[in-house]
């Protein structure tokens, strides 16, 4: 390696930055190396999308400056940022739904014929030209309503590359894509490379930042920790940087699975608007104490089962039993009072009311727990608003605090802590970890054994392979809205599982 | 900062607290220095006489201010709020001086007092129900649902009398239905009943706003409904409540028109419904949704009552009153946009 002071392209000193009640960063110096994939990592909270927003000039540093290739220089607008060559993926997806693809990925410069007419063929060409090469199947016609949400990310990725920038910002990029779909994008980040892009990565997924990065930057608490190059470093010791401890607590599940049964699906299917199934005649059941886990690739149906369970739909055939009792009908409340509680895979869109404070957000299932006729007794409410907040270590100054203003995985944890205060029977959760920090996971995956210990049934379903094999007493697999395989913990296997994904896939990219 | 120069930031990061909390209330502030301004400018505005009539003008936006603003808080907007007030005064009009005709059965039905507040109060519900249903189940856009209501419900008050004035609206001995005029002029404890109505509904409102399930669900349809609706909200129920609300309000506001004048006419109302926003709007209410407080409201209804009657008073031309009232709410929407601005600056002094 040459001398690395010359290799630096942008640099940020000293970097403080306050919003109100809290100090996100502080006197941060942070190193971006030209051509190379520039890894940042912190707990939740830690203040990573703070400091890259401000690189990408969304954010203003309330101290501190910026210097690209050795000037100084002023990014206080995404117009700035462009013009200097800096893109970035944000954290939450932001996507008009109201537009096609192709719209979405040309939004704000579109291309033009004399600068009025918006040539939509070649910016359908061109939209699909990104996508092809994300290997994402997906028409750059299609309304991004319409779209799952590891489909909505790829299509923000390739809304990324079509801005063409020398220093690609991407937060979280993985957190809502499966193990074949994070191959590819690992596969085009490299090709970026040899362009001679430069990369910063967040991620929580550590094994992840091991294969991609070059070299890692920890915050904690909004403090620099440490820097490294990543050959020099590993696994432990990102985590002890990170929570000052090596905590990596290997997560030992401990069955508490009993043969009671608790839910029952019988032939359960969901037709399609356009023919054929979503969901093609599932049978399955689940016991008292037991955490299931489902894996499948986007598309495969897991979260529109989910949505059936909680009587979303209306249109679907089949029965569900929850504790011997039908209820495949009714609305999602009968079915949240029943016992059912879901936690949805995008919680800015499904998950908060974003003009609500933490209280009210996480309250808003389980109100009916705290009222005498029509008034919510507060008392009660803040203690059980309280408890939560300190069962699931969740980083706000007051439950009063907007929402909008806590980190990612902070809300996550919201959303988490809405779900639980329900006291559900059978807990559905849609990728719960996504965007959380290692210790954070691990947070949730001990209230999960905690729950499944007092005889709740979970379901669970993450694209993360090693999650769900660490986790699931029992792991089945959909693929094309049909089960494709069921493994026990003893038979389960990263090959079998991900083999049994694919089924019906004609092309086989999940070969991972 | 060096531990010398503590000091000056101090004062200053005190000042901007201070200028901060100044903007937080400023409606307040701007309705207690118009009050100042008219007590100045007209002698007699201050007045114990004065200040009940303006109460009672106040009252009938507030009114239809509190309906609309649960509207607004879910997303939505109710154009019609002016022509339920048309219609539920030509209701109540019809049935105290013509009474209800049943053709078939060539009987005319006259009401007691009560049940004709009832009958108009239902018809209030009705109309909004009516708008709550089209937008609920037949998924119509708010905007459209309430213009076709507007042009329902003042078309219904014009066809109930060919288009003319029911007048005389006091009852008759015989026929057991007098005592209407009370609504508009008459006290309890000294209070005319016009605002004791308005502290009721005001408090009631504000109690359901903030310390019921249905107020926090009014909230979070309006925040995000789709995250309501998987969180076990029953949106379309919350919907059809806030907009039988706002036809309920406007009942009452219906009402205690006719019964001040004693008489009801088919045009009253018109373009109460921007009164009603524009009064919503001023005390903080976001048209996005989500935000709003009855409080405000109430406030915003109070500044436009007075700015109206302070300029009568001054003999201001009502064009020129026009047009200062589209300044006034102009202008408190740009300040509610300077405040976010502001308040991040306050976090930079902070530091
Ligand atoms: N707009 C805002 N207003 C107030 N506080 C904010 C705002 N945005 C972020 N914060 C606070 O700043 C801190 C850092 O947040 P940031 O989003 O940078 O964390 P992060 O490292 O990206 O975490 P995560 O892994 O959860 O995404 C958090 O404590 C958060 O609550
Ligand atoms: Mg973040």
């Amino acid at each position: 390696m040459t001398d690395p002071s010359d290799d630096i392209i942008l640099k940020a000193c000293g970097i403080t930055k306050v919003y109100p009640g809290t100090l996100a960063l502080n006197r941060v110096d942070f190193n971006v190396y030209r051509g190379k994939v520039n890894v940042l990592v912190g707990e939740n909270g830690a203040g990573k999308s703070t400091l890259t927003k401000i690189l990408a000039g969304v954010e203003v540093p309330t101290r501190g400056h910026l210097e690209l290739e050795g000037k100084q220089v002023r990014i206080e607008s995404f117009h700035d940022a462009t013009r200097h060559g800096i893109g970035m993926i944000h954290q939450e997806l932001n996507l008009f739904g109201n537009m096609n693809v192709a719209e979405n990925i040309f939004i704000a410069r579109e291309l033009t014929k004399g600068r009025v007419h918006i040539d939509h063929r070649t910016q359908t060409a061109k939209a699909q030209e990104l996508l092809d090469r994300l290997e994402a199947e997906i028409d750059a016609r299609e309304q991004v309503a319409d779209l799952r949400i590891g489909q909505q990310q790829m299509v923000e990725i390739a809304k990324a590359l079509a801005l063409n920038t020398r220093i690609l910002i991407m937060d979280e990029p993985t957190s809502a894509l499966s193990a074949a779909e994070v191959d590819v994008l690992f596969r085009v980040i490299q090709d970026l490379k040899r362009q001679g892009v430069t990369i910063i990565y967040i991620s929580h997924r550590l094994e992840e930042l091991i294969q991609i990065g070059d070299h890692i930057t920890v915050l904690r608490d909004g403090n620099l920790m440490q820097e490294a190059p990543m050959i020099e470093i590993d696994v432990s010791w990102i985590i002890s940087q990170m929570v000052g401890t090596d905590k990596n607590r290997e997560m030992t599940h401990t069955t508490s699975a009993t043969c009671e049964e608790i839910l029952r699906v019988k032939n359960l299917s969901l037709a399609r608007t356009g023919g054929g199934y979503t969901l093609d005649q599932l049978n399955f059941c689940l016991c008292k104490g037991e955490i299931l886990g489902i894996y499948g690739l986007m598309g495969a149906g897991r979260s529109e089962l989910f949505e059936c369970l909680m009587g979303l739909e209306t249109e679907i055939e089949g029965k569900v039993f929850l504790d011997g009792k039908e209820v495949t009908r009714g609305r999602v409340d009968d079915h949240i009072r029943e016992g059912l509680s879901l936690i949805p895979e995008d919680r800015q869109r499904e998950g908060l009311v974003q003009v609500l404070d933490v209280s009210d957000n996480m309250t808003l299932s389980s109100l009916w727990k705290f009222i005498k006729w029509i008034h919510i007794k507060s008392t009660p409410l803040k203690q059980a608003v309280d408890q939560m907040v300190r069962n699931l270590s969740i980083k706000v100054p007051s439950p009063r605090v907007i929402i909008s203003s806590l980190s990612g995985g902070n809300q996550q944890k919201v959303v988490i802590g809405k779900a639980l205060l329900t006291e559900p029977k059978v807990l559905l959760m849609d990728e719960p970890t996504r965007g959380i920090d290692v210790g954070a996971k691990g947070d949730v995956f001990g209230i999960m054994n905690d729950l499944a210990a007092k005889g709740l049934g979970i379901i669970f379903v993450t694209s993360e392979l090693k999650e769900i094999m660490m986790v699931s007493d029992r792991i089945m697999v959909m693929s094309n809205g049909k089960i494709t395989g069921e493994f026990t913990k003893e038979t389960a296997t990263e090959e079998g599982i991900v083999a049994a994904s694919a089924v019906g896939h004609n092309h086989t990219h999940a070969s991972a | 900062m060096s531990q010398a120069s503590a000091t000056a930031p101090e004062i200053k990061k005190e000042k901007f607290k201070i200028g901060m909390l100044l903007l937080n209330l400023r409606t307040f502030i701007a309705l207690f220095l118009v009050v100042i301004y008219f007590s100045i400018m007209a002698p007699n505005f201050l007045s114990m006489a004065n200040l009940l009539i303006l109460v009672k003008h106040v009252s009938i936006y507030a009114f239809l201010a509190i309906g609309m603003t649960f509207v607004i808080i879910t997303g939505g907007i109710d154009l019609s709020v002016g022509a339920i007030v048309g219609l539920a005064g030509m209701v109540a009009g019809l049935l105290l001086h013509k009474g209800l005709h049943i053709p078939f059965m060539n009987a005319t039905i006259y009401f007691h007092l009560p049940m004709v507040i009832l009958i108009t109060l239902g018809v209030g519900v009705l109309c909004g129900a009516f708008s709550g249903l089209l937008i609920t189940r037949f998924r119509v856009p708010p905007f459209i649902a309430t213009l076709g209501m507007l042009y329902i419900a003042r078309g219904a008050a014009l066809l109930l009398s060919d288009g003319k004035t029911f007048p005389n609206l006091v009852g008759s001995e015989a026929l057991g239905n007098t005592g209407f005029p009370w609504l508009g002029s008459g006290t309890i404890l000294g209070i005319p009943f016009s605002i004791c109505v308005l502290v009721i509904l005001g408090i009631g409102a504000s109690y359901l706003a903030k310390r019921t399930p249905l107020g926090r669900h009014i909230y979070s349809v309006g925040g995000n409904e789709r995250a309501a609706l998987l969180s076990g909200v029953r949106v379309n129920r919350v919907k059809m409540f806030v907009y039988m609300f706002a036809g309920f309000c406007s009942a009452i506001a219906g009402l205690i028109i006719a019964s001040q004048l004693v008489a009801s006419h088919p045009a009253t109302g018109d373009m109460f419904e921007l009164t009603a926003i524009a009064a919503a709007v001023l005390g903080g209410t976001s048209l996005a949704g989500g935000r709003g407080t009855i409080g405000g409201t109430i406030i915003g209804a109070f500044v436009i009552g007075v700015l109206g009657d302070g300029m009568v008073m001054m003999g201001v031309s009502s064009f020129w009153q026009m047009v200062i009232k589209g300044l006034v709410i102009v202008a408190a929407v740009v300040v509610d946009q300077f405040q976010g601005k502001l308040q991040s600056r306050a976090v930079i002094q902070e530091d």
